[in-house]
């Protein structure tokens, strides 16, 4: 398997609103720790978690596969999925695979809060 | 622009809402394919699925010749039943691959079905293709080898869902579940014997999502195994 080369920090910004910081790639690799990350962002009371792309420096489509699925958790649990800090190019990447239809994209941390 | 930058715009598909495709060789049928819009699993009406097989290759193969080789070769590894057709550009992101096919449509009877995907995605090592409206399944297949504890490892992964009811019944009921798991262990066992590679990838199946969207159930209209079947007499009355 890819050597995982991520690295996660969560934060909850209010009562009702958690951030998972992504710094380094989001690949086939990076399964485990965005699995706990999530786990640790949506606990009791959180409605909405975001997603901080601003760090991240690589995806591929095995990336796209794991926010699908953190997606589908994140509906489980009746929580809105959203991110902030794509590049143009990956905004692009949501836009193709459709993603953007469910995950809300933002300009930055302040803007996915209050939407 | 960063090297990364630069990694992932030759990587990545570019951006489109609906398919084209280029130009085939041989005697490809394209058939809803042109026009139609993508589908990621969220698209899709089924449950959905994460199916992954595996096949260890022995030997001193790198992931890198191993993917080389599955793009070069990925027709002859594909069963009758399921046959792929490149574009003359190649499994490259953002070309579109034919596909003719046929699925049980009831125990024992098979229908043909004409669809395609695109190549979303294509790196050293890994490449997937994402399918459009129409298309059985919508999702994602990813094609890949990676080392593990020295050893190379061929590996599919699909993610997706029954694209409309009518699928859905046929994944559960007339055993497309069961040839699909066949089409992609026939496809990592004929990429083991291109390796001199003999034995059975091991199958690994998580229901990601088991609800059902019923929002979507009206991609039944797009459903190239119907419109297949459909246009069929008209195509014949052409040829002859």
């Amino acid at each position: 398997m890819v050597k995982s080369t991520i690295a996660l920090t969560v934060r909850k910004i209010n009562a009702q609103t958690s951030v998972i910081d992504i710094k380094g790639d989001v690949n086939a690799a990076a399964d485990a720790a965005l699995a706990d990350a999530y786990a640790q962002a949506s606990g009791q009371g959180i409605r909405t978690v975001i997603l901080n792309f601003s760090g991240m420096d690589y995806m591929n489509s095995s990336g796209i596969g794991l926010l699908v699925t953190l997606l589908v958790r994140a509906q489980r649990q009746k929580q809105h999925l959203r991110a902030c800090g794509l590049s143009e190019h990956y905004q692009e990447i949501f836009n193709l695979t459709r993603l953007n239809e469910a995950i809300g994209i933002f300009a930055d941390e302040a803007a996915a809060a209050v939407a | 622009m960063t090297s990364n930058d630069e990694k992932a715009h030759a990587a990545w598909a570019t951006p489109t809402k609906k398919m084209t495709v280029g130009a085939l060789a041989g005697d490809a049928v394209n058939l809803n394919i042109e026009g139609r819009a993508l589908h990621s699993p969220l698209q899709g009406f089924g449950q959905m699925w994460q199916r992954t097989y595996r096949l260890p290759l022995a030997g001193s193969v790198t992931p890198e010749h191993v993917v080389a080789e599955w793009k070069a070769h990925l027709p002859e590894f594909m069963p009758d039943d399921s046959r792929f057709y490149p574009t003359l550009t190649g499994v490259k992101p953002g070309e579109a691959i034919v596909i003719n096919a046929s699925l049980p449509a009831a125990p024992g009877v098979a229908m043909p079905v004409d669809t395609g995907v695109l190549v979303l995605y294509s790196d050293d090592t890994q490449f997937t293709v994402m399918t459009p409206a129409g298309h059985p399944e919508s999702g994602f297949n990813t094609f890949s080898a990676f080392e593990e504890d020295g050893v190379t490892i061929a590996q599919i992964q699909s993610l997706a869902r029954a694209t409309d009811p009518i699928y859905e019944i046929g994944f559960r009921l007339m055993g497309g579940a069961k040839q699909q798991v066949r089409i992609w262990r026939h496809v990592l066992t004929r990429l083991g014997a291109h390796f001199g590679v003999s034995g059975e990838p091991s199958i690994q199946s998580v229901c990601v999502d088991p609800g059902l969207q019923w929002s979507r159930a009206g991609n039944v209209w797009q459903n190239a195994l119907i419109r297949t079947v459909l246009t069929a007499p008209a195509r014949w009355f052409k040829r002859s």
